[in-house]
């Protein structure tokens, strides 16, 4: 058991990062806060008088907002869908034996190592492209008409690109999991005749219940504030079809440059940020205890 | 070594000292426009000859916009010199957020005069100058004699309509088997993208953004009939994927050889007709900006210039360098290490009569006549509270401008209707403009 | 090996498994093939770009000669070693502390912890700026260090914490029985096991902190900026751009690239956040 002396010294221990991170969130957090009830727009220097809840309720009653909520939902929950049911296919797949899996592997994590800018220019610009891409060429190639990516199916274009990148962390860590998984038990349950859809069933997928929470709250994390994408592909259109909350955020701060409804925004945010964050808590703190 | 040769190093010791004193390092602020890269080309000589070091730092249009402003209107001081447009000028000039460079007209050597006049007016706020340009540009229809001369089609000599006469030559242009669009023209979402061509578009089909009340006029029938006819001509003469398609990208298309015609800025012209740059070179040429119900507010007017923020801590080297990059004899160094033809246009009227830059671009002429035709002030058929041809000249604009360009590019796309579209944009105007205050 | 796998199966087993990573892998590759053709063949067909044209390194000299590559890359160097091993500093006794002295209120902590990068960063910009605009710190690597640190500190924490966790406490209480000072224990016997686990934090914390792209374009303008930066001027189209974008892209992304590849093995070794028995 611990003493009170270590107890003290673990407090000690754990200050500098619970101090650090307090004034991270408080600081900027309060300014935000402040920011939120004012008159506060770049561009028009007013002297920045206090508006009480106006900017709350410009934001949430602008028409875009709804549109950003279910983008954002549905953006995370795409990503999470693909990357966790491909990264189990892919990590069941790596787990079997094969020639130069190590160079298969070193292809398959590669896109995790590329900066999500970098990934969204090319996929833009090299493969996306209608008229210069590789998949419109193709496409044109053998007489069909190219598709339109960003024009007519912007976010799943949107997925499709961040999953390309999520989808190798998700495989690493899954493969990671499968790993230690224990072949005695797997064979035996071979030898009493269990098909290999039971043996997914009952043995691998509850072995890798806790890795996939863990996937699925790092890129969660990660997720929630996807913009780099955005930005470099679409702006968030055609109309509102790619603007998730954080982009809709960016708008209002930083492209009309409304400090005080963007900092609305912020607020609201970070309170569905901490509902989702609670909720997500919840389950992996139950799983990871188990 | 004698006393003389001693005093002579000592001097020099003392100027190489002196020159180390004074030289500074300023920070850049530009987007990466043809023009642009030029001048990053040739400021080593400026470097030289001043002992002055530049950092650049290189950003795309909107993204440049957004990181000045912030940096500017919070007084971040981290660049001494921006690029900034005819839209930003007058107003943040009138914040006091840039120096004023009237203090230019007393050099004689630069001849501030001799900047077009039209010009000068859009970059000053209250009789005060506050940005240089670098070039100017209104728009105007590019297009491929060759696939005109095939077509059987006579190139305009007066101002042509937008419906029948621009569509029917799209469509008898149209050939995307052979890679050859009708027509490029804007699409991807942004008031200085999409916006900058369907502005005058609207002014041309009768379309006001507001009326004298500060009332947005989107939901007006004229404004329908305009981005009905931009939809009806990009979806069925327009390359694929138009949505993503800004100026850069329209440019890189046309000058590739897949666009049959294009109404866009002039400033493009020296690109497209510059022989080590452009595959059609020799096949292009130009005439007016279609019109509709009315000829006025037709083509834009755009300036880039240089200016300076009034948080800098270095105005006199900065200001140094903005007389050096819009002076005579820097359009003279483009003219003499790049082609006359790559001469950035519609600045000086020195540079323009130029019988070097006439005979290497003639078109020189048009796009000049172009320019001093625009009449910012009058840029619609009904009486307009504003200024500007593809832009309100108010702070609210960009906010707005982005957003209908985002509902244009929805209906365009096919996401949406063009009645939603318009209805969208009215409802954001409106509360826009009640939200700053013009709507009581 | 329990049991004999067919040849067959095995070989079967290596098509799909090395189709599906060539197809993830190949957009690298292709930007790769891309960066070393001129711009007028980097638009062609692909079939055309692979067999009909020949290679130059026209474009890597281009991109060199605009941006200083080197001063970018010295940058990102800086800004996510710093940040991973300040934050390194700070998160290791944390996570000592939370593992081996657990509390009542350890575990919300640190889900407060993680709780705090939900937090969307565009939503804090402006008082972040206004902030280091006062203390000096826009532009200047040191502000930017600390602010990876400051996005990352929580995953650092957690990820050590869970290996932290799988050190059998007895091992520990018998060092103590030994005599060893706190300093002792923690430099002699639990660095050495969670060598594993440091040093994959550390590699996912570089790579985390080379590709964020959004405090570091915002908060630098010319001296600290990484290469986020340099990429970033390379967005917008600019007549025929393919092989000079393929060019920057490579020159941005291979340090890390290479440096993921060759220690892959420690990373994925590590990379487990506790969910490994």
């Amino acid at each position: 058991m611990a003493t009170k002396a270590s107890r003290t010294a673990a407090r000690m221990m754990i200050s500098p990062s619970v101090i650090l991170l307090l004034g991270w969130m408080i600081i900027p957090l309060s300014m935000t806060i402040y920011f939120s009830f004012l008159r506060y727009n770049l561009i028009t220097p007013t002297g920045n008088p206090f508006v009480g809840w106006e900017n709350y309720y410009w934001f949430v009653t602008d028409p875009s907002f709804k549109a950003a909520m279910i983008n954002t939902l549905l953006l995370v929950g795409g990503i999470l869908l693909i990357t966790v049911i491909g990264g189990i296919l892919l990590s069941l797949l790596l787990d079997r034996p094969m020639f130069g899996q190590g160079v298969i592997r070193i292809m398959v994590i590669a896109p995790f190592f590329v900066m999500p800018t970098v990934s969204a220019l090319v996929w833009k610009n090299m493969f996306m492209n209608p008229v210069n891409g590789i998949f419109g060429q193709m496409a044109t190639g053998m007489g069909f008409e190219p598709v339109d990516f960003f024009g007519q199916i912007p976010l799943l274009s949107i997925i499709f690109i961040a999953s390309w990148q999520w989808l190798p962390f998700a495989t690493l860590i899954l493969f990671t999991a499968m790993q230690s998984l224990d072949q005695e038990q797997l064979e035996a349950a071979e030898m009493d005749g269990a098909s290999w859809s039971s043996r997914f069933w009952f043995i691998i997928l509850p072995h890798l219940a806790r890795a996939i929470t863990v996937v699925i709250l790092i890129e969660t994390i990660f997720l929630l504030s996807v913009f780099a994408e955005i930005l470099v592909t679409t702006n968030g259109g055609p109309g509102t079809a790619t603007t998730n909350l954080t982009y809709l955020i960016y708008v209002s701060s930083l492209l009309q440059f409304d400090v005080g409804m963007g900092s609305a925004g912020g607020v609201i945010a970070i309170i569905l940020a901490n509902i989702v964050a609670i909720f997500l808590m919840r389950m992996i703190g139950k799983n990871l205890d188990a | 070594m004698n006393l003389r040769g001693a005093l002579c190093a000592a001097t020099a010791l003392v100027s190489v000292a002196a020159t180390a004193a004074m030289s500074e390092e300023i920070t850049i602020a530009t987007v990466n426009n043809a023009d642009m890269i030029v001048m990053q080309k040739l400021a080593p000589q400026w470097e030289e000859a001043t002992g002055n070091t530049i950092n650049w730092v290189v950003l795309e249009e909107n993204v440049l916009r957004q990181r000045t402003t912030q940096d500017i209107a919070t007084n971040g001081g981290s660049f001494d010199i921006i690029f900034i447009g005819a839209y930003e000028a007058p107003i943040w000039g009138a914040n006091g957020w840039l120096t004023p460079l009237d203090d230019f007209a007393d050099d004689a050597d630069y001849d501030l005069e001799d900047i077009f006049q039209l010009v000068r007016n859009g970059l000053s706020a209250d009789g005060h100058l506050y940005a240089v340009p670098l070039y100017s540009e209104t728009s105007f229809t590019f297009y491929r004699t060759d696939l005109f001369e095939k077509a059987g089609i006579e190139a305009p000599t007066e101002q042509i309509l937008y419906d029948p006469d621009f569509m029917e030559m799209a469509a008898k242009l149209h050939d995307p088997e052979n890679g050859i669009y009708g027509t490029c023209q804007r699409g991807k979402a942004g008031w200085g993208e999409n916006m900058a061509f369907i502005g005058p578009l609207a002014n041309a089909f009768g379309a006001r953004w507001f009326d004298m009340d500060w009332q947005p006029q989107l939901d007006s029938p004229e404004w329908n009939a305009a981005i009905t006819y931009y939809v009806d001509l990009m979806t069925n003469y327009g390359p694929p994927g138009a949505t993503a398609n800004g100026h850069n990208e329209n440019r890189a298309l046309f000058k590739d050889g897949k666009c049959a015609t294009w109404v866009d800025a002039t400033s493009a012209a020296n690109d497209v007709r510059n022989p080590n740059t452009s595959s059609v070179a020799d096949v292009t040429d130009f005439f007016k900006a279609p019109m509709q119900v009315t000829s006025n507010g037709t083509g834009w007017f755009w300036s880039w210039a240089l200016a300076i923020p009034a948080s800098s801590q270095k105005i006199d080297v900065a200001k140094d360098f903005l007389k050096w990059g819009t002076s005579k004899e820097y359009f003279e160094m483009v003219g003499e290490t790049e082609g006359w033809v790559a001469v950035p246009s519609g600045t000086r009227a020195s540079v323009h009569d130029d019988p070097r830059l006439l005979e290497a671009a003639p078109f020189a002429a048009t796009i000049k006549e172009a320019i001093l035709s625009v009449d910012p002030a009058n840029p619609t058929k009904d009486p307009v509270p504003y200024t500007g041809v593809q832009f309100v000249a108010i702070p609210e604009f960009q906010g707005i401008g982005n957003y209908v360009g985002q509902q244009i590019a929805a209906a365009l796309a096919g996401q949406s209707s063009v009645e939603d579209a318009l209805a969208n944009s009215q409802q954001f105007a409106v509360r826009e403009m009640t939200k700053a205050g013009y709507i009581k | 090996m329990a049991r004999a796998v067919p040849h067959k199966t095995k070989v079967f087993n290596t098509a799909v498994a090395g189709t599906i990573g060539f197809l993830m892998f190949f957009p690298i590759l292709w930007i790769l093939i891309l960066s070393f053709k001129t711009e007028e063949d980097a638009i062609r067909a692909p079939f055309q770009v692979l067999f009909s044209s020949g290679w130059t390194m026209d474009s890597f000299a281009t991109v060199q000669e605009r941006s200083d590559y080197f001063k970018h890359f010295m940058n990102s160097v800086t800004i996510s070693l710093g940040s991973t091993f300040l934050g390194l500093l700070i998160a290791i006794p944390a996570a000592w502390a939370m593992a081996f002295v657990p509390a009542k209120h350890t575990k919300d902590v640190l889900m407060w912890m993680l709780s705090t990068k939900m937090l969307p960063p565009v939503g804090v910009l402006v008082p972040i700026y206004l902030i280091f605009r006062d203390l000096g710190l826009l532009d200047t690597r040191v502000g930017l260090v600390f602010v990876l640190m400051m996005m990352n500190l929580p995953i650092i924490i957690w990820m050590l914490y869970t290996y932290f966790r799988e050190i059998p406490g007895e091992i520990l209480e018998a060092a103590r029985m030994d005599g060893a000072s706190l300093r002792e224990e923690v430099l002699y016997v639990l660095t050495p096991m969670a060598v594993p686990g440091i040093a994959s934090t550390v590699l996912l914390n570089i790579i985390l902190s080379w590709n964020e792209a959004f405090w570091t374009l915002n908060l630098t303008a010319a001296k600290a900026a990484p290469l986020t930066a340099f990429i970033a001027s390379y967005s917008s189209p600019e007549g025929l751009f393919y092989a000079k974008l393929s060019a920057a892209s490579i020159m941005a992304i291979a340090p890390i690239l290479i440096m993921g590849w060759f220690s892959q093995k420690q990373l994925v070794r590590g990379l487990t956040f506790g969910a490994v028995k």
